[in-house]
C-alpha cells in the first residue's frame, strides 16, 4: 500500500488532459472509453477532445475508471476538540486519498458545532484543504436534544444540512419540531435512528453470539423502532429526512415501505455493514466496534439488496477516528467507530462490484452523483461546464490495508489487515490535483 | 504433562483431554491437600499476579491458597472499576507489572474480554478468573470435579443451572464445559434472566423448574444478582422464590440422589432455602475445598512445574 502525496488546494490552475479512461458518469449514464479535458478548474470537453486543446499534465487512465468527485455523508473531522484524533488537515487529506472531493463533517466536535460561528470556523479552516468540507449543523443545541440550534444562521455561514450526530434525538416532540424547522429554510435532517433506552449500555449486537461473549446487546429492534418514528414524523411534517449508517433488516423494509409510500427519506450504509457481520467480532476486534453495531448475515444480506434496489441510496463512510488508547483495553469501555475515509471507496469495489451486487455506475452513484443531489450540492457530475471533481481509479489494484499508511490520524480501521481491491490514483479538485498516489 | 491450550481464558475451545487431564490433576492435588504437610515445591520461584479489578473474596483467597500450597509466589493487585476510572490504561497496567518478571497472572474483570486482551499485551501466562458475563473456567472446573469425585463420572450425568442466566459467566462456563464432556445442560430461569436468543445456545432451554429438575442428577443453583435488578427483570424477591427457590417442597420434586450446588455467595432464602442449602446432598463447601485443587491443577499445568 502506497501512501501517495496530498497537494494543498491553491486555486493554481493548469490544463489536464486525462486520456483513455472508461469515463462513468451516473449523471448523464455515460460509460464509455474516452478523455477529458480540464481547463480553468472546468470540465471543457468529454469523450472527443478538440485538436487545438493543450495540456499542462496529461493523465493516462488506460484500465481506470474516471469518474465524479465522491461525496461522504457523514465524515467525524473531530475539530475543533479533539485534534489528537483527527484534525480538518488530516481529515480532508484521508479523504482525497479516498477519492473523496467532499465531504459532510459531522457536528459532534467540541465544542459542538450548533452556531454560526463554529459553521465559520469549519469553512475557515477548510479554505485551502483538499476536499470540499460542507459542515453539518447540530439539530439543537449542544445535540444535548433540548432546544433548536439556530439553523438559519447556520444555513447563512455555511451549513447544508442539521443532524442529531453520534447519538439520536430521544424526545419525539422534539423530533417534530427539528423536523418543521428545518422545512423552514428546505434543510435536510439527518438523523441518528437509536432507542437508547433499548440499545442501553450494548457493546455489540444482541444474539446468542453476544450472549456467549458475555457482552450486553444492542437489539436490532432498537435501531428499527427509532428509524419507525422517525419515518413516521417524516411522513406527519413533510421534512426530508435522511438516516444515517442503516444496518438492519428492518430499518432496510421500512425505509423500502415509506419510499413506496412517497414520504421524503433517504437513506446511507457504511461499508463494514455490508462487509461483515457481528461474528467478525468475535476475539474482541476492537476495531469493529461500532455503533449501531455489526448485526447477523440475514441483515448483510437485506443491505445489500436494499443498496441494489435502492432503498438505501447513499454509501458513506461513518468516518471515526479515534486514538489508539481509546480502541484498546476493555471491550466494552472501548469507543464504537472505524476510521473509513481510505478504505470506503475500495470496500465498497470488493464487497458489491466485484461480486456481482453492483454496476461501476451504480456504485459511483451512491458515492457521489446521490450525495450531491441530498446535500443539494454541485458536484456527481462529468458534464462539460461542471467543476472539474473527478478521482480516478484503478479498480483491479489488489491492496493490504495498512492503517500506517493512513492519511487520517484514526489507525481504527475494520479492515485493518485485509485485502481490498480498488485503488484511488488521481483527485482532482476544481480542475487541481490534489492528491496522486 | 501439558496441555493443548497455553492460557485459560475460558472453557468454549478446551478439549475434552485438557478438561480431563486437569481434572485428573486436581484429584492429585486433593489427596495432597489431605496430608500434614500441605505445601508442595512444584512452582518455587514463580511469581503469579492476582490482578483483581472486581471485588472478589472467595476467588481471590482460593487462588492465593492454591499458589502458596504450589509454593509459588502470589503478587495481589486489587482495585475495582476499569481502566477508564483507574486513568491508566490497561496495556501500561499489564506491562507495568510484567517488567518487574512476573510468569503468570490470574485476572478478574468486569469487562468480557479482557483475559482475551492480556495475552495480547504480554507473554505471561493468563489464567480467567471471571471476565464480565463471559467466563469463569475454573469454577466451571470446579463444578465438573466435584461432580465426578460424588458420582464416579460425568458422561450421560444430566444437570440443571437455574437462576440468573442471563448475567452468568459461570453458567455459561459450565454449558461449554459440560457439553464438551457429554453432559445433558438443561438452563432453567424466567424469560427475562435468560439471553434473548437461546436457539443457537446448544444446551437445553426451560423457563418450569419442575421440567429442569425433576430428573437431574445435578441441580446448581445461581443467585438472582439482586443488585443488577435495574430493568425490572422480575417483580419481587418473593416472586423469584415462589417459582425458582429451592426448598424443602421442591427438593422433594427431585431425584433421592440428586446433588445441589452453588457457585457462592448464596442468597439464603431466595434461590436457596437454608434448611436445603446445608441438608446432606448439599456439596456446596465441597466446591470451595475443590476449588483450591483445581486452581492448584491448573496453575501446575499452565505453569510447567515439575511435581
Amino acid at each position: 500500500m502506497k501512501k501517495g502525496t496530498i497537494f494543498s488546494y491553491t486555486a493554481d490552475f493548469k490544463n489536464i488532459l486525462i486520456e483513455n479512461g472508461r469515463i462513468i458518469d451516473p449523471s448523464t449514464n455515460r460509460d464509455e472509453t474516452g478523455s477529458i479535458a480540464i481547463a480553468d478548474g472546468k470540465i471543457v470537453a468529454v469523450g472527443t477532445i478538440p485538436a487545438d486543446f493543450s495540456a499542462e499534465r496529461t493523465i493516462d487512465a488506460k484500465g481506470n475508471w474516471v469518474v465524479p468527485g465522491l461525496l461522504d455523508l457523514n465524515v467525524h473531522l473531530r475539530e475543533p476538540g479533539r485534534e489528537d484524533k483527527e484534525t480538518i488537515d488530516s481529515g480532508t487529506a484521508a479523504a482525497a486519498a479516498g477519492g473523496f472531493t467532499g465531504i459532510a463533517a459531522m457536528p459532534d466536535t467540541d465544542p459542538v458545532t450548533d452556531s454560526q460561528a463554529k459553521i465559520r470556523y469549519i469553512c475557515y479552516r477548510s479554505e485551502k484543504s483538499p476536499c470540499r468540507v460542507y459542515p453539518l449543523g447540530a439539530a439543537t443545541v449542544r445535540l444535548a436534544g433540548e432546544e433548536l440550534a439556530p439553523f438559519g444562521e447556520m444555513l447563512e455561514a455555511g451549513a447544508h444540512a442539521v443532524a442529531g450526530s453520534g447519538k439520536p434525538v430521544t424526545h419525539t416532540a422534539m423530533i417534530k419540531n427539528i423536523m418543521n424547522y428545518a422545512r423552514n429554510f428546505d434543510l435536510p435532517y439527518f438523523a441518528h435512528c437509536e432507542d437508547t433506552m433499548l440499545s442501553g449500555k450494548g457493546a455489540m449486537n444482541e444474539s446468542s453470539l453476544s450472549s456467549w461473549m458475555g457482552l450486553p446487546g444492542s437489539p436490532s429492534v432498537a435501531e428499527d423502532i427509532d428509524v419507525a418514528r422517525n419515518i413516521a414524523l417524516a411522513a406527519y411534517t413533510g421534512a426530508k429526512l435522511h438516516i444515517t449508517h442503516v444496518s438492519t433488516k428492518g430499518a432496510v423494509d421500512q425505509i423500502r415501505l415509506a419510499k413506496q409510500q412517497g414520504i421524503a427519506v433517504t437513506a446511507e450504509t457504511a461499508p463494514h455493514y455490508f462487509t461483515y457481520t457481528e461474528e467478525d467480532l468475535q476475539g474482541y476486534i476492537a476495531n469493529r466496534k461500532l455503533n449501531p453495531p455489526l448485526r447477523q448475515e440475514a441483515d448483510r444480506q437485506a443491505i445489500i439488496e436494499a443498496l441494489v434496489d435502492g432503498t438505501l441510496d447513499v454509501i458513506a463512510s461513518d468516518h471515526s477516528p479515534h486514538t489508539i488508547e481509546d480502541k484498546s483495553g476493555e471491550f466494552d469501555h472501548c469507543r464504537n467507530g472505524a476510521s473509513g475515509l481510505e478504505t470506503t471507496l475500495a470496500a465498497s469495489i470488493t464487497a458489491l462490484v466485484k461480486l456481482g451486487h453492483l454496476s461501476p455506475m451504480e456504485l459511483i452513484r451512491r458515492l457521489s452523483t446521490t450525495p450531491c443531489d441530498i446535500l443539494a450540492v454541485n458536484g456527481g457530475t462529468l458534464s462539460v461546464g461542471s467543476s472539474a471533481d473527478i478521482a480516478i481509479i484503478d479498480p483491479e489494484k489488489v491492496w493490504p490495508v495498512d492503517t500506517m499508511q493512513f492519511h487520517s490520524k484514526g489507525r481504527n480501521s475494520a479492515f485493518a489487515g485485509e485485502s481490498l481491491t480498488g485503488e484511488v490514483l488521481f483527485t482532482i479538485l476544481n480542475g487541481q490535483i490534489v492528491f496522486e498516489r | 504433562m501439558s496441555l493443548q491450550i497455553k492460557h485459560l481464558l475460558g472453557l468454549k475451545d478446551v478439549s475434552r483431554e485438557d478438561i480431563t487431564a486437569i481434572l485428573d490433576s486436581a484429584d492429585h492435588f486433593a489427596e495432597v491437600l489431605n496430608r500434614d504437610i500441605k505445601t508442595v515445591p512444584t512452582l518455587r520461584g514463580k511469581t503469579v499476579v492476582n490482578f483483581f479489578y472486581e471485588n472478589s473474596t472467595r476467588t481471590r483467597i482460593s487462588f492465593e491458597m492454591a499458589e502458596k500450597r504450589l509454593s509459588a509466589s502470589p503478587l495481589n493487585f486489587s482495585t475495582s472499576g476499569s481502566s477508564v476510572s483507574k486513568g491508566e490504561t490497561l496495556r501500561d497496567t499489564i506491562q507495568n507489572i510484567e517488567a518487574m518478571k512476573i510468569d503468570m497472572v490470574v485476572v478478574r474483570h468486569g469487562s468480557a474480554g479482557v483475559p482475551k486482551f492480556l495475552t495480547e499485551c504480554t507473554d505471561a501466562t493468563i489464567i480467567n478468573a471471571g471476565d464480565g458475563y463471559h467466563e469463569h473456567p475454573t469454577q466451571a472446573l470446579l463444578d465438573m470435579m466435584t461432580i465426578r469425585q460424588r458420582l464416579g463420572k460425568l458422561e450421560g450425568l444430566k444437570v440443571a443451572i437455574v437462576g440468573d442466566i442471563l448475567h452468568s459467566r459461570v453458567a455459561r462456563s459450565n454449558a461449554w464445559g459440560m457439553k464438551t464432556m457429554g453432559m445433558d445442560v438443561t438452563l432453567c430461569a424466567p424469560t427475562t434472566l435468560l439471553p434473548q436468543h437461546t436457539e443457537s445456545l446448544g444446551v437445553k432451554v426451560t423457563t418450569k423448574l419442575n421440567d429442569a429438575i425433576s430428573d437431574a442428577d445435578v441441580v446448581m443453583l445461581l443467585r438472582p444478582q439482586l443488585e443488577r435488578q435495574t430493568h425490572g427483570l422480575f417483580p419481587s424477591v418473593r416472586e423469584y422464590r415462589t417459582y425458582y427457590g429451592i426448598d424443602r417442597d421442591k427438593m422433594n420434586l427431585m431425584r433421592d440422589d440428586a446433588l445441589i450446588m452453588h457457585p457462592g455467595p448464596i442468597n439464603r432464602g431466595v434461590e436457596l432455602e437454608s434448611e436445603v442449602a446445608d441438608c446432606e446432598r448439599s456439596v456446596i463447601l465441597d466446591q470451595v475445598t475443590n476449588g483450591v485443587a483445581t486452581r492448584m491443577a491448573v496453575l501446575y499445568l499452565l505453569g510447567g512445574g515439575e511435581q
